[in-house]
């Protein structure tokens, strides 16, 4: 991390300060223009749009993730929801799509009530309330799916992973209104701002009367079902429901885009933008190291680093 | 708290101490010699000296910020003098870390037990310094011997094989004790023990506490329980901001002596002042707004009951550890209770949660403000809104507008000075933040307001000014609780006050009561409601002392009813020790 050693006479918390607020955005900002430069055909149409379909399904559980992070929390089983509702899915689709949603939806919300209760009214810590359905979750959905993978026929649900609208792909108009819809809830609505509250102080919140439990419940809620939905429409992309390995170590990769995106793992704030510029900027890191023909662990031992770089930013940012 | 008194009381304790031991005293084993410590921001101990002699019990009293903990943590090597110095046996010592002190012989016992939970009883005793086997391995049957004849000793039986986390606290004290003296300890420091242990518990610590004196053992121990202090103690010192006030033989000094000093009022003073405030006579016959009744929590209240009245300042008085903050919490729905009734405007609480105590127009502003107060990642607006915030939205979405209006109005009125209302609320300083929280209350329009020290660690500008806030609250008709460790704003402030002790009402001041020397008598008394005497106080603490040990239930649980002995704690394994 010597790279890092600011410059003496500098005022080094504003740095930390600024790099966690906008690095997100110069970072993103720089690899386009790196590749604009460097690599052939990459800001193409097609590669954009191949791009943004990859990482749409990351953006809408990091999403969830950043909720559950402002509130000082973590939520470890949101590939087991995906794998879950995935699995859920095709068992319904003779209903119809609609059904066979709500029904991959309710599981993210069952999931989310036995996270949120753990939480809250138990009192566990976060990160081993989730482990266990993060374990048990895929253990069920390769339960119902009976181990195997299932091909989808059904032409509405492989419309969802493959159209567009106005040559937008409908998965990133999903994600990019539920970015949207999520941003207002954590900065319009009383439920947000309680959130930010509970995780800013918690001790203080309820105090105040604030209804801490049910603010956690809800946001374990909002994250299992954010988590089903990305489940779906993978499924739906990838044409098949494949319990086994759908959403594998996506908890990961949603907690890393909360990360570098500007949110901190100690609760309090919420940066939704933030979050979905880290997805993005995870997914085009990894896509520019491959088409200069680094490997793929190569690829991942970059990611680290950022990932590092983020949590010392947010760290020397605190120390102030 | 005026420097001025702080140097008068400084200058009377050389009077009774230095004629009375005419003879060489006691050599000392452990001494602070004109020991200073300061923290960023703070003087935590200026220039204190304290010496502890051979074989004696010497007391530490102060209140919150005295620099009882700062100077034990020097003793006992967990932080460094920044000047003065540790002399061990007449030995100038530096102790870079805790483990050397204890190597040196000072054990220390904190209020938490500081064990590890999980290891047996023996482990623990000797943790660090099993005795082996030639193989190099535990001998634990040798450990498990001395351990049981250690703790025998002590009048304890319990299995030395059982993990220490399923004793009681108590019992768990009497190990860290052993361990103490096991590890040939020859002073002991105790961080206010009894503050967690039943009666009978206290009985057996003091028999255990009994022997180590025996044994030549000396003892610092930190108490605010005037009764332990004047049963088992032989000399006190008495901190007060950092600086030492007085140390002498403890039977030379007074109760109420004893308490003003603490606080940093002399008594001469004291008792020419008059009463600052007339009651709010309009207040006094007005029917109360808030009734609490019986409200009980084990080892923290013990059947508290006031009422508050519309247009009242309620003061609640009392020693750290009396219960002040913890009644308030419960008023406030925010501490679980074991029993007791709080009535609203002659509505039942029903549900005891800090929702529904705010519901029913309770306010609590809480002692500690970092901690349970402010949101410090939040804006000024949105600290100020917390509470208030479903009220000021539409359809669960918050109405930018009605926040702005209601922060505007806040603001000005309590002259809150930030930036803007978009300033992180973190930034400000300590009295404005204060200023912050109590919009926050303000703006959900209370009945009852509950002040836990408004001013503490604040400046004085604020202070003033929350101060006379205070009182206009007051003539608009809130009922006020003031908790506060100043006599002086406790005097000036209130109308009557309420003195808690042990957990327990001990005495209510009305009218032209409302004194400082009213108050500090109360707060020194002994037994409840005793008279206001100082001489009777002392011979019925004599005739405690005097008194033979072994009547357990007979202890004087200063308004302790029985109700506390059978119930012991849930989670803790029977009561090991054994009674005689």
């Amino acid at each position: 991390m010597t790279a890092f050693a600011f410059p003496r006479g500098l005022d080094r918390p504003r740095i930390a300060d600024a790099l966690q607020r906008y690095g997100v955005y110069a970072a993103v900002a720089a690899l386009l223009v790196f590749n604009g430069a460097f690599t052939d055909h990459f800001l193409t149409a097609d590669n954009l749009r191949t791009q943004l379909v990859q990482v749409a399904p990351v953006v809408i559980v990091a999403l969830g993730m950043a909720l559950v992070i402002g509130t000082e929390g973590v939520d470890l089983s949101v590939g087991s929801t995906m794998a879950l509702s995935g699995a859920l899915l095709p068992l319904y689709l003779g209903y119809g799509l609609l059904p066979a949603l709500l029904v991959a939806l309710l599981a993210g919300v069952v999931v989310g009530l036995v996270n949120g209760s753990l939480v809250s009214l138990v009192g566990l810590q976060p990160i081993v309330a989730t482990l266990a359905l993060f374990v048990g979750g895929r253990g069920l959905a390769l339960v119902i799916a009976g181990g195997r993978l299932k091909q989808i026929d059904n032409t509405d649900l492989l419309s969802l992973g493959t159209d567009s609208v106005l040559g937008v792909p409908v998965v990133v108009l999903i994600a990019a209104v539920l970015a949207a819809i999520v941003a207002g809830l954590v900065q319009r609505t009383t439920f947000g701002r309680q959130l930010v509250a509970v995780g800013g102080n918690r001790r203080a919140a309820a105090l105040a009367g604030l209804p801490v439990r049910r603010v956690l419940i809800g946001v374990y809620v909002i994250c299992g079902v954010l988590a089903a939905l990305a489940g779906v429409l993978a499924t739906a992309r990838l044409t098949a429901s494949d319990p086994s390995s759908l959403g594998n170590l996506m908890e990961l990769s949603a907690i890393t885009a909360v990360v570098v995106g500007g949110t901190p793992l100690t609760g309090g704030s919420v940066r939704v933008l933030g979050t979905v510029f880290g997805a993005l900027l995870m997914q085009l890191l990894h896509a520019t190291l491959v088409t200069h023909n680094l490997h793929d662990s190569t690829a991942q031992m970059v990611q680290a680093g950022i990932i590092l770089v983020a949590v010392y930013v947010a760290r020397e940012r605190r120390a102030r | 708290m005026a420097p001025p008194e702080a140097a008068a009381a400084q200058s009377a304790p050389p009077g009774p101490d230095g004629p009375r031991d005419p003879a060489a005293p006691p050599t000392p084993v452990l001494e602070a010699v004109g020991v200073s410590k300061r923290f960023p921001g703070v003087v935590a101990l200026d220039d204190v000296s304290f010496t502890l002699r051979a074989g004696e019990i010497h007391a530490l009293v102060g209140e919150n910020g005295a620099g009882k903990s700062t100077l034990i943590k020097i003793l006992t090597g967990v932080h460094r003098p920044d000047e003065g110095e540790l002399r061990l046996g007449g030995e100038a010592v530096a102790f870079h870390r805790p483990h050397e002190a204890q190597q040196a012989g000072i054990s220390t016992i904190y209020q938490e037990v500081n064990l590890v939970p999980l290891m047996s009883v023996a482990r623990n005793i000797f943790l660090g310094r099993e005795p082996r086997t030639r193989l190099g391995l535990v001998d634990f049957r040798r450990m498990h011997r001395e351990t049981a004849e250690l703790l025998g000793g002590f009048g304890i039986t319990t299995d030395p094989r059982r993990p220490l986390h399923t004793l009681g606290i108590g019992t768990q004290q009497m190990v860290a004790l052993a361990r103490a003296v096991s590890v040939r300890a020859r002073v002991v420091v105790m961080d206010e023990p009894t503050s967690s242990l039943e009666p009978r518990e206290v009985e057996t610590l003091f028999r255990v506490i009994g022997d180590l004196h025996a044994r030549g053992i000396s003892l610092v121990y930190v108490s605010h329980r005037m009764d332990e202090l004047y049963r088992i103690c032989d000399r006190v010192t008495v901190l007060r901001d950092g600086r030492l006030v007085h140390t002498g033989d403890l039977k030379d000094t007074g109760r109420v002596r004893l308490v003003s000093m603490m606080l940093g009022r002399e008594l001469a003073r004291v008792r020419k002042e008059a009463a600052a405030g007339s009651p709010g006579s309009a207040a006094a016959t007005a029917e109360p707004v808030l009734t609490a009744t019986g409200l009980s929590r084990r080892h923290l209240l013990d059947g508290v009951a006031l009422d508050l009245r519309p247009g009242e300042v309620l003061g609640l008085g009392g020693l750290l550890g009396s219960g002040r903050t913890e009644t308030a919490k419960a008023l406030a729905g925010a501490l679980p209770l074991d029993g007791g009734e709080i009535t609203v405007g002659g509505r039942r609480l029903r549900r005891i949660s800090s929702a529904a105590a705010i519901r029913a127009g309770i306010s609590l502003l809480p002692e500690d403000r970092k901690a349970e107060g402010i949101v410090p990642g939040l804006s000024v607006r949105e600290n100020i809104v917390l509470a208030a915030l479903p009220r000021l939205s539409r359809f669960g979405f918050v109405s930018r507008r009605r926040q702005d209006r209601v922060v505007d109005v806040f603001m000005k009125r309590l002259r809150i000075k930030a930036a803007s209302p978009e300033q992180k609320v973190g930034e400000l300083s300590g009295g404005n933040q204060q200023k912050v929280l109590l919009a926050r209350w303000l703006c959900l329009e209370p009945r009852v307001l509950l002040l836990d020290e408004p001013t503490r660690g604040i400046d004085v500008g604020a202070k003033a000014e929350v101060q006379t806030l205070i009182d206009e609250l007051a003539a608009e008709g809130l009922a006020v609780l003031l908790i506060s460790s100043e006599l002086e704003e406790l005097v000036e402030g209130a109308h009557r006050i309420v003195v808690l002790r042990a957990g327990a009402v001990a005495g209510e001041l009305t009218g032209d009561d409302v004194t400082e020397g009213a108050l500090l008598t109360v707060l020194a008394e002994t037994a409840p409601q005793a008279p206001a005497q100082a001489g009777a106080e002392t011979a019925a603490a004599d005739a405690r002392r005097a008194a033979p040990d072994p009547a357990p239930k007979a202890a004087p649980a200063a308004g302790g009813g029985p109700a506390d002995v059978p119930d012991q704690a849930p989670a803790a394994g029977p009561r090991e020790e054994d009674p005689r």
